[in-house]
């Protein structure tokens, strides 16, 4: 009887490491908000109101209030009337916007290290502010996978997730590649595909600045090839450049303005909100993760044991991160060291200390004012976008540089979540490998309960069923891990097992409300080939 | 006596280890047996009279039970070690609160004699009256649970109605509050089942019966469709008689005989919790609790408690390559017990602090309709089954064992056991499926409402019409395998609604059979009744008709195209079948019998039938549909589609005519409906079915012609006081009970079976008798509609049963059909039932624990008979009511 006895104490211990860890994650959460001022739902309100033309921040600091906060209060009165959701219908929201593609295993040049992923996304924003990008690389080796946070709006989220990839495509290209397209485009000739995207319906790509976004591109390769070192591009060089290429283009693209009023207020639009990018780039056992902002990517790793283990392969570029606050400040005179973060936010404002577009953060006041007052009325009666911070002295704050991490695939390693910080939120990483790692490998054939010769009531052996069970239907209901992972997020009691009520009221809240409780969540679980890493592994393998 | 030495051997006191275990339940404790069994295997007799394979609890009650009735010679084999099957690990609950009263009947008797064994055998049973609490958690399940506290004390099984306090009462851990009711019977019991299994044992060998362990029957041999002997592993055993008690080997058993035998079970894997003993012990004479809504049942072991249950979600253990020879501690589920555990926490809170002891699992045999299965098989003579216990082996043990006891010594056992018959329809009709032993086990605690079917196993039989009728709305009942129409759902219907209407009150297919039964009143109807079996006897010589005269009761000596009534009756005079017989030519017959009686007619026709090659019996079930075209226009129908008249004159009541229907041929024509209603039944050859069908359909439409379905016939039939058999009629009712005295001609000039029986019953008088009850201040609306199995009461006394019941839409009230026999005044002779008695007493039925005044009649409604048409039968009643 050891075996299985054996198997009901890690069980047990399971179960309360589970308990425990999502008491620490509470905590964790709790002192998160404690660190703001306490407000009452009252100064909440308030602080919305007044707090609208810098929604910029104010928007972070709502969500940073823990649900069950105002859940107490406000909640029960105001949506109980959303509350009758069926199994049905929650599945219905949670599944509208997931995706999910298996990657071939032999695609005629590589036999692939992913099998495929699954991403999915809920809204609290209406619209959502959150993008997702997938796409093959045709002309080089490789996928690539972003997850873009958008905020004050959501068309720089959009724009980043069109174009981001061309770049860092390009970036990759080697020059006679480069040559043979900018060939191809001067002859009118057609010209080789560059990605193969994968993309969900609802995921769409805007036509009128396609021509626009496509001669700063254009440009951009020019320049490459001028710049033509005869080396093969790094990857790593590849991913910064093209990032901070696309910002500036953002940028450049603003101050110029176009002849089309409706692309002259797009692009200026676009500059001026911002948004996060936490990108992957995986070729064989390789993988680049960049990011820029509060994104997140987590391997999950399967020890020996068949535990999981969570490795992050992105740093937060948020007040939560020593190095960004030292990073900041030392770009900054001196006498700017207490403004420059204030109250873990960027001149008090915002939220992630790196970011694509915010050019209120990037530009001089001067320049801001005369985009301003060149630029269409709209913009103008935008209380937001004439706004300066405070403090602002020595511009700019902001940049879209990322932060490059390369990480070389072993068999253990068993997928990849990238998502953004809606899901990290309400989730402990730990937690997040746990769930998906349980729901690929199938926790049907999660480890029976022996009771062996040790004392268990019947009340605990009924918990720790009850808790079993409640993960099992969960798995079930979602072929998506994704999606399963949001219902995770959203629906997460204490225990760490999903509570349909619990799912409902988040579901059901009403558009105006949802935000202040959720924020949105775009999620991709990219998935290996062990056995395709196993064979190929080499220590800083790549090109 | 041989044999007795023999098993003194084996079985003397000293030498006979105390069984497999010092605590029951316990995995431990095995090897005593083996040790003492293996070294010195006696040696095997070569002929025994009898040999019954499986020393588990039900082969040990046969055993026991044919010692009893003084049978010598009789050799039981165990593959592995006595009682190591499902025996060991059951549960221990003697509860006679089951679904048929034949089945709390088996248990009353199996709970006396578990009580006594003690006793009589020394050995200690662990028997404890404990009663049993069976909880109601809401009204519908409280309305069952008082019909069945009806049927209990009809069967003289004392227990109560009582309120969710009471129960606190009588059971100090059961959470109340969520109860509405509950039943109380008294004398339910546990006990330990290896230890009655060992008495049963010793008792048996006591009386001669030789024990053998670790033998296995490899296959029974057949010669001439008799039982001639076993071949064991250990040698062969000649033998005239063979007794498959093998539980979930039956099966694999039943096909290893030469002849095979269809023995339908399947196992379930099931599981209970035994818990350590609370910190107040739980006293063993704490009731059994039964939360039949939780699912769960709950006993007191060991100063904890013992409670396993019947889950939705069964786990069906898969036969292939299964060669254990007792059974193993299975794995245990935990999730899987997860809904028990929390159904039993929910019930007893208490308990939450309690710890586990551990959590048995173990397999039990399931047949397809809920049922066990007796008797001897049909295939082969002298091979008898008892098995298939569906989970309550230990409740139906001993009174199986007596009653199979008895079929072996008597030729039938002393009570009515057909639903239990081998021979019944449903086995035949279904391999041992996994599926449908899911479907079963979960429906042993589920609530059943009155018309409620089986879910898996369907359109198993169906007629060729099926999907016509189906498109046109038909809702359908299976009846032993062949789906028949309800009724049909007039289209703009909520179908959905009615489909899950539960209840025991007023259904809500009532309108909707109201206008079937109208119309086939008023214009015309056509029921498809093609699940009647049907055979066709022909000889060359009048063979077939000395056989049917032998048989049936009434003449057959008719002229050609005339249709008998009659019964097929047994030695008592009871009924074995129920049947019309057609004379299709001198030597030429067509049986019509119900669809139960497929197997069971064939068997007995096959029994008294000599082996002459000139006399050939022929299943033609299958070649015909049979469609009932009922109804005052159905003549008229018909008359467009034949060139035979048809008008009485012509064509009078049962007669049978073969003719062109449409443009087919051959279409058997009788003139009878089987309700009392003018109509025809048409026999087509099943490739004329669906054309014969069109035509009827299309011609009738002036008519008004419509679909029916079995509701209305029901409801035509009751209210003309037609028993049916297999629902009113068995072999234990004699043609002169249920009024058919004008059926039987003693006088015809053959010695038929039975005559003998009914002339001596004619002599002294009937002691019961079927009526006819009118319920008369019964709110079809509002109260409980009756169903079967409800008392009868008259001046007060307990004086019968319901046998069926139906709605009359003509007499706008309830009419039930039963027997009635008077208390017994003088104990040895049986009172004479009178036509006095019957019409000089106030009767009263009770439904639901509400009783009902109602009006008794000895005779059907005369008006009730269409008016245009002299029938023969009515004539013959008439007649019969002059005396």
């Amino acid at each position: 009887m050891p075996v299985p006895s054996c198997i009901f104490t890690t069980a047990i211990r399971n179960g309360e490491i589970t308990k425990l860890g999502t008491c620490i994650f509470h905590s964790h959460n709790r002192n998160r908000c404690c660190s703001l001022p306490p407000h009452s739902l009252k100064t909440l309100h308030a602080l919305l109101k007044t707090a609208s033309p810098m929604t910029l921040g104010s928007g972070r600091s709502i969500k940073d209030n823990p649900l069950w906060y105002i859940k107490t209060q406000s909640y029960r009165t105001t949506s109980q009337q959303y509350y009758n959701l069926t199994p049905p219908q929650v599945n219905s929201i949670l599944k509208a916007n997931e995706y999910r593609f298996k990657v071939p295993e032999f695609d005629g040049k590589n036999v692939s290290s992913i099998l495929g992923f699954d991403s999915s996304q809920l809204p609290a924003n209406a619209p959502i502010e959150d993008r997702r990008s997938v796409a093959t690389c045709l002309q080089t080796r490789g996928m690539l996978f972003g997850v873009f946070d958008g905020h004050a709006g959501c068309a720089c989220a959009q724009a980043v997730s069109e174009r981001l990839f061309y770049y860092i495509a390009v970036s990759l290209l080697p020059h006679e590649t480069l040559l043979e397209i900018e060939n191809a485009v001067e002859n009118g000739r057609a010209i080789l595909p560059i990605l193969q995207w994968h993309k969900h319906p609802n995921d769409y790509f805007s036509k009128e600045a396609s021509k626009l976004y496509f001669n700063s591109l254009r440009t951009y390769w020019q320049e490459l090839i001028d710049l033509n070192t005869g080396e093969h591009p790094d990857t790593r060089e590849a991913l910064i450049n093209a990032f901070k290429r696309l910002d500036n283009d953002i940028s450049l693209e603003a101050q110029v303005g176009d002849p089309n009023s409706f692309l002259n207020y797009w692009v200026l639009r676009v500059a001026f909100s911002g948004a996060t990018a936490c990108v992957a780039h995986i070729d064989g056992a390789d993988i680049q993760v960049a990011n820029t902002g509060d994104g997140r990517a987590v391997l999950g790793v399967q020890e020996e044991d068949g535990s999981w283990t969570a490795v992050t392969l992105s740093n937060d570029h948020n007040a939560q991160n020593e190095d960004e606050i030292k990073r900041i400040r030392s770009q900054h005179p001196k006498n700017e060291e207490k403004t420059v973060v204030k109250q873990d936010r960027l001149l008090g404002l915002l939220m992630p200390f790196r970011a694509f577009g915010d050019v209120k953060f990037k530009w001089s006041i001067e320049l801001q004012k005369m985009v301003l007052e060149s630029g269409p009325d709209q913009l103008n009666e935008n209380e937001h976008t004439k706004f300066i911070p405070p403090n602002y002295h020595t511009p700019p704050y902001l940049t879209a540089k990322p932060e490059v991490i390369h990480h070389s695939l072993r068999p253990q390693d068993k997928f990849l979540v990238l998502g953004t910080d809606g899901l990290w939120e309400t989730m402990h990483r730990q937690e997040v490998v746990r769930v998906v790692g349980e729901y690929l490998t199938g926790v049907h054939l999660q480890q029976p309960i022996s009771v062996g010769g040790y004392k268990v009531t019947l009340g605990q052996m009924q918990g720790l069923l009850m808790e079993r069970r409640a993960r099992i239907s969960s798995v079930f209901e979602d072929q998506n891990a994704a999606t399963h992972l949001i219902r995770h997020a959203v629906g997460n009691n204490e225990f760490g097992v999903v509570d349909h009520e619990r799912l409902c009221k988040m579901l059901s809240l009403p558009e105006e409300l949802a935000r202040m409780y959720r924020d949105d969540i775009t999620i991709i679980v990219v998935q290996f080939n062990s056995h395709v890493i196993g064979a190929q592994s080499k220590p800083g393998g790549g090109d | 006596m041989r044999g007795c030495v023999r098993s003194s051997k084996v079985l003397a006191p000293a030498m006979f280890p105390r069984l497999l275990f010092d605590r029951w339940g316990s995995l431990l404790g095995r090897r005593g047996l083996a040790s003492a069994g293996e070294p010195h295997p006696t040696p095997l007799p070569s002929q025994a009279r009898v040999v019954i394979c499986g020393g588990g609890i039900v082969g040990s009650s046969v055993a026991y039970h044919l010692a009893k009735l003084g049978w010598k010679d009789v050799v039981l084999l165990e593959q592995g070690r006595l009682g190591a099957g499902t025996t060991r690990l059951c549960a221990g609950i003697v509860s006679t609160a089951k679904h048929i009263p034949i089945e709390s009947k088996m248990a009353d008797y199996s709970n006396t004699l578990y009580q006594q064994l003690e006793q009589e055998t020394g050995v200690k049973t662990g028997y404890v009256k404990t009663g049993s609490l069976c909880l109601a958690q809401n009204q519908d399940r409280f309305i069952s649970l008082k019909r069945l506290a009806s049927r209990l004390k009809v069967l003289g099984i004392p227990c109560d109605v009582i309120t969710p306090k009471q129960v606190a009462e009588l059971h100090p851990l059961v959470n109340i509050h969520d109860l509405v009711g509950a039943v109380h019977v008294l004398g339910d019991a546990v006990v330990s089942p290896p230890d009655v299994n060992h008495a049963l044992v010793v008792a048996a060998a006591k009386n001669g019966v030789q024990i053998h362990e670790h033998t296995s029957v490899n296959h029974v041999m057949v010669q001439k469709g008799h039982v001639t002997g076993v071949e064991t592993d250990r040698g062969t055993i000649y033998c005239d008689y063979f007794v498959n008690c093998a539980g979930q080997w039956a099966y694999e058993l039943g096909l290893s005989s030469e002849d095979p035998v269809s023995v339908p079970v399947h196992a379930c894997e099931h599981f209970y919790l035994l818990t350590k003993p609370l910190e107040q012990p739980l006293q063993p004479h704490a009731p059994v609790v039964m939360d039949l809504d939780g699912r769960i049942y709950v006993r007191a072991w060991q100063g904890g408690v013992l409670s396993g249950g019947f889950e939705k979600n069964p786990k069906p253990i898969f036969t292939e390559g299964r060669s254990q020879l007792e059974i193993q501690g299975m794995q245990e589920d935990w999730d899987h017990f997860e809904p028990m555990l929390s159904a039993l926490l929910r019930r007893m809170p208490s308990l939450d602090s309690c710890e586990i002891h551990q959590l048995i699992n173990w397999p039990e045999s399931f047949t397809p309709d809920m049922r066990c299965i007796m008797g001897e098989t049909q295939t082969v003579h002298g091979y008898f089954v008892l098995g298939g216990m569906n989970s309550s082996g230990l409740s139906f043990a001993g009174g199986g064992g007596r009653y199979l006891a008895e079929w072996m010594t008597y030729g039938y056992p002393s009570e009515n056991v057909w639903p239990l018959d081998v021979k019944r329809r449903t086995l035949q009709s279904s391999a041992p499926s996994c599926a449908i032993a899911m479907e079963v086990m979960p429906l042993l605690y589920e609530l059943k409402v009155p018309r409620w079917d089986f879910q898996t196993g369907r359109q198993l039989r169906t007629s060729p019409l099926y999907d016509r009728l189906d498109t046109q709305g038909a809702r359908w009942m299976e009846k032993h395998g062949f789906e028949r129409a309800k009724y049909f759902v007039p289209s703009g219907k909520d179908l959905l609604a009615l489909d899950q209407s539960k209840t025991f009150y007023k259904p809500d297919w009532f309108d909707i059979v109201g206008a079937e039964v109208k119309c086939c009143k008023e214009a015309v109807c056509v029921v498809d009744m093609s699940s009647f079996t049907k055979f066709e006897l022909s000889s060359s010589g009048d063979q077939a008709l000395e056989l049917l005269q032998r048989l049936c009761a009434n003449d057959l000596d008719v002229p050609v195209g005339h249709i008998v009534h009659t019964g097929m009756l047994n030695h008592r005079g009871g009924y074995e079948n129920d049947c019309s017989v057609v004379r299709l030519s001198k030597n030429r017959f067509f049986i019509i019998s119900p669809s139960d009686q497929q197997v069971h007619c064939w068997s007995w026709i096959k029994q008294h039938m000599p082996s002459d090659s000139q006399l050939q019996l022929e299943d033609v079930t299958w070649k015909y549909t049979a469609l009932n075209v009922i109804g005052p226009r159905a003549m008229d129908v018909l008359s467009e589609l034949s060139y035979v008249p048809l008008t009485p004159d012509h064509f009078p009541s049962l007669f049978c005519k073969e003719m062109s229907v449409g443009y087919a041929n051959g279409i058997r024509v009788m003139s009878m409906t089987h309700t009392g209603e003018p109509g025809f039944m048409l026999y087509i050859p099943i490739e004329y079915a669906l054309h014969v069908y069109n035509e009827v359909m299309s011609v009738g439409q002036k008519y008004g012609i419509r679909n029916s379905g079995y509701y209305a016939l029901r409801s035509l039939r009751i209210e003309k006081f037609f028993a049916f058999w297999g629902q009113d009629l068995d072999a234990f009712t004699t043609p002169l009970e249920c009024g058919r005295e004008f059926r039987v001609k003693f006088d015809k000039g053959t010695e038929f079976i039975g005559r003998e029986a009914l002339l001596q019953q004619r002599q002294v008088g009937v002691s019961r008798r079927f009526i006819m009850f009118l319920l008369e201040d019964h709110n079809t609306e509002l109260d409980l509609w009756p169903w079967w199995g409800e008392p009868i009461y008259r001046n007060e006394e307990l004086v019968g049963v319901t046998s069926s019941s139906a709605y009359s839409y003509t007499l706008e009230r309830h009419v039930c059909l039963g027997f009635v026999k008077p208390p017994e005044t003088d104990p040895g002779a049986p009172t004479v039932v009178t036509a006095d008695f019957i019409n000089r007493g106030e009767y009263e039925v009770e439904i639901g624990g509400h009783r009902y005044h109602a009006k008794a009649k000895l005779y059907p409604f005369s008006s009730l008979f269409a008016q245009q048409r002299r029938r023969k039968d009515d004539m013959e009643f008439s007649s019969f009511q002059g005396k």
